[in-house]
């Protein structure tokens, strides 16, 4: 029987961790133990047998593998849905990684400056881990961050640790403060009141020696773009991970176009400057 | 190769056989139209056909297929499907050959499908050459497809009484050596197959106002044209253009499990652009929402997109999606339209 690209292998959750009260962690084993191999950026089709497959971003860094990956997921449908009721010892299937990341060796030697809002930390945070990996290959490690609400702030040991490290900047802010919440964050880290593009006064950067990254809701880009613009940093050193509806993850399906663009194999990141003229991006 | 010549008579007797060892799928009658479907009498078969609701797309890529099956629960299994049987596809025109060239790129492409390229494999297609144009919504003569110098087994050429039969690949050749009685044709016959095929351009129009090369460059000028405001008006958002259209692949993948819900079966069905929730995130957001921008769209995908991915238009000019949408929007009008606007 010929192979079929569309056949997930089975995987098994070897932890789960609740995140925030909309995110879970979820660490995942392929059945060797074999590394998922993938670049930061790139993502997975995940499976639920019985409700369907989604698109997830790869939130762990191929430096960090340790014969697993993990996917920070929210629960908004019916895959992320399934995914949260499961424990640890389930199954869950696994196609890809597919999919072109960001551009890491483009980066070496250069300022990087990343502004994910949200769950687009999630993408970011594998190149961001590898970059720490490999911290003395970069130069300024820039990290502002936004959430809704500090108890949505995703990642908080890592963010802690980010902010306290002397070689890294990282500014954190959120919209508004959580109005006594059922779920009750630690209150160590430091955050600005506003949106994420309050934070970019704060900092001077090199323009043409800064590579810029972003990743969040739709409605965010834009903003940040214009900041990034703003600072002199040039259109074609700015990346965005970009979200969209897939059913196959390898370009046959349809539902990813991007004007002629396909998101699951042209991207999911692109280069700001080569999509900037497609209406269809953002 | 040598021209062979299929006495008409003998073209039941040939379906018969291949019915014993193949599924033989033909054009044949529905109501007033005609369809693509199994036969299960040689006498259905009707090559005289003018044009399908649906293309012949269905036989390589069904509407409706099995991708895996699976069971559920806490030590799941997945078991790849590929739903395939040995095929003859008898009748295609060759604009539907052009469509199918364009989707055997399309599913070869980076991660080759094998759902989709075994059926191609175990198919042996023999096609029709149209003399006369099938209806005015047609417009192959413009799109190039009128001929077709391959993706055939055998090609069928009407001389009356008898089909001039080209042998276009040794798949082809065997089957008439298994299951044909045919003669060589005579060097009269020889002639008055490429006096049928050199004269019969006079008979189609050629509707496209320009040269279809010249489609990708209009296009991408035209991103911004008022005519999508016109069809954001007028379009239904059915999805009956995409349906019929036999360069259109897009799908989508759902799973249907049983009422004990222990186990299930991963199903790829067809999708269409057109619709509302093709582009639509889980999050609520919704890429490509409004109508106008849907068509634009598609008719990016026919004119441009699919050209700069494959090297061929996505419009073969069957006329398929002009027949069908209930708003009677036309791809043949929206091109001649944009055409005389922009240049």
């Amino acid at each position: 029987m010929a192979t079929s690209i569309y056949r997930p292998e089975m995987a098994r959750l070897a932890d789960v961790e609740q995140m925030t009260h909309l995110e879970k962690l979820f660490h995942i084993e392929l059945p060797e133990g074999q590394d998922l191999g993938h670049d930061p950026g790139q993502f997975v089709m995940l499976s639920i047998l019985g409700v369907g497959e989604a698109p997830i971003s790869i939130t762990s860094s191929p430096s960090r593998s340790n014969g697993g990956f993990e996917l920070c997921v929210r629960e908004v449908g019916n895959v992320t849905g399934a995914l949260h009721t499961m424990k640890p010892g389930g199954k869950v299937g696994v196609r890809g990684p597919f999919g072109t990341g960001f551009p890491i060796d483009e980066m070496r030697g250069k300022d990087v400056l990343f502004a994910p809002g949200g769950l687009g930390l999630a993408p970011l945070r594998s190149l961001i881990n590898q970059v720490l990996d490999e911290r003395d290959d970069f130069g300024r490690v820039i990290i502002l961050y936004g959430a809704k609400r500090r108890s949505e702030l995703l990642f908080r040991d890592e963010l802690d640790e980010w902010v306290k490290r002397d070689d890294v900047e990282c500014l954190l802010t959120v919209d508004c403060e959580d109005e006594g919440d059922e779920w009750q964050p630690e209150q160590r880290l430091e955050c600005n009141l506003g949106v994420i593009t309050t934070l970019f006064p704060q900092i001077q950067v090199d323009p043409q020696n800064t590579i810029a990254i972003t990743c969040g809701p739709p409605i965010m880009y834009r903003f940040v773009l214009m900041e990034m613009l703003d600072k002199g940093i040039p259109e074609s050193n700015i990346y965005l991970s970009l979200e969209r509806r897939m059913k196959c993850g390898v370009g046959k399906c349809g539902h990813c176009q991007i004007n002629s663009l396909y998101c699951c194999q042209d991207g999911p990141v692109f280069n700001y400057a080569n999509i900037k003229g497609f209406e269809e991006a953002l | 190769m040598s021209l062979k010549i299929l006495d008409k008579k003998a073209v039941a007797p040939l379906v018969e056989a291949l019915m014993a060892d193949y599924r033989v799928v033909g054009p044949q009658a529905k109501g007033a139209k005609f369809v693509f479907d199994p036969l299960t009498d040689p006498a259905d078969l009707r090559l005289d056909y003018d044009t399908t609701i649906l293309p012949p797309k269905k036989v390589f890529q069904p509407q409706y297929e099995r991708l895996a099956t699976f069971i559920m629960g806490e030590d799941p299994e997945v078991e790849t499907v590929i739903e395939v049987e040995p095929t003859v596809l008898l009748g295609m025109h060759t604009c539907d050959l052009h469509a199918l060239n364009l989707l055997d790129e399309a599913f070869t492409e980076d991660y080759p499908d094998a759902h989709y390229l075994s059926r191609r494999e175990q198919t042996l297609i023999v096609s029709m050459e149209c003399l006369e144009p099938c209806d005015d919504e047609s417009f192959c003569r413009s799109m190039g497809t009128l001929t077709a110098d391959d993706g055939f087994d055998l090609h069928l050429i009407d001389l009356g009484e008898a089909f001039a039969v080209q042998i276009g690949s040794e798949a082809g050749e065997q089957l008439l050596a298994d299951y044909a009685d045919v003669q060589d044709a005579t060097e009269a016959q020889v002639t008055e197959r490429d006096h049928l095929q050199a004269s019969k351009l006079k008979h189609f129009a050629d509707r496209l106002n320009f040269d279809a090369d010249e489609l990708p460059s209009l296009l991408g000028d035209a991103y911004d044209h008022d005519y999508w405001e016109e069809l954001q008006e007028r379009c239904f958002a059915c999805g009956s253009c995409t349906n019929v259209c036999p360069t259109c692949y897009c799908f989508n993948v759902v799973d249907e499990v049983n009422f004990a819900l222990t186990e299930g079966e991963r199903i790829r069905h067809w999708d269409s652009c057109q619709l509302d929730e093709f582009a639509r995130v889980a999050g609520g957001e919704n890429f490509r929402e409004d109508r106008g921008a849907r068509q634009r769209h598609r008719f990016m995908r026919k004119g441009k997109y699919l050209y700069e991915r494959f090297g061929a238009l996505g419009c073969v000019g069957c006329g398929r999606c002009i027949r069908t949408c209930p708003a009677s929007i036309s791809i043949l009008k929206g091109f001649n339209t944009i055409h005389a606007s922009l240049r």
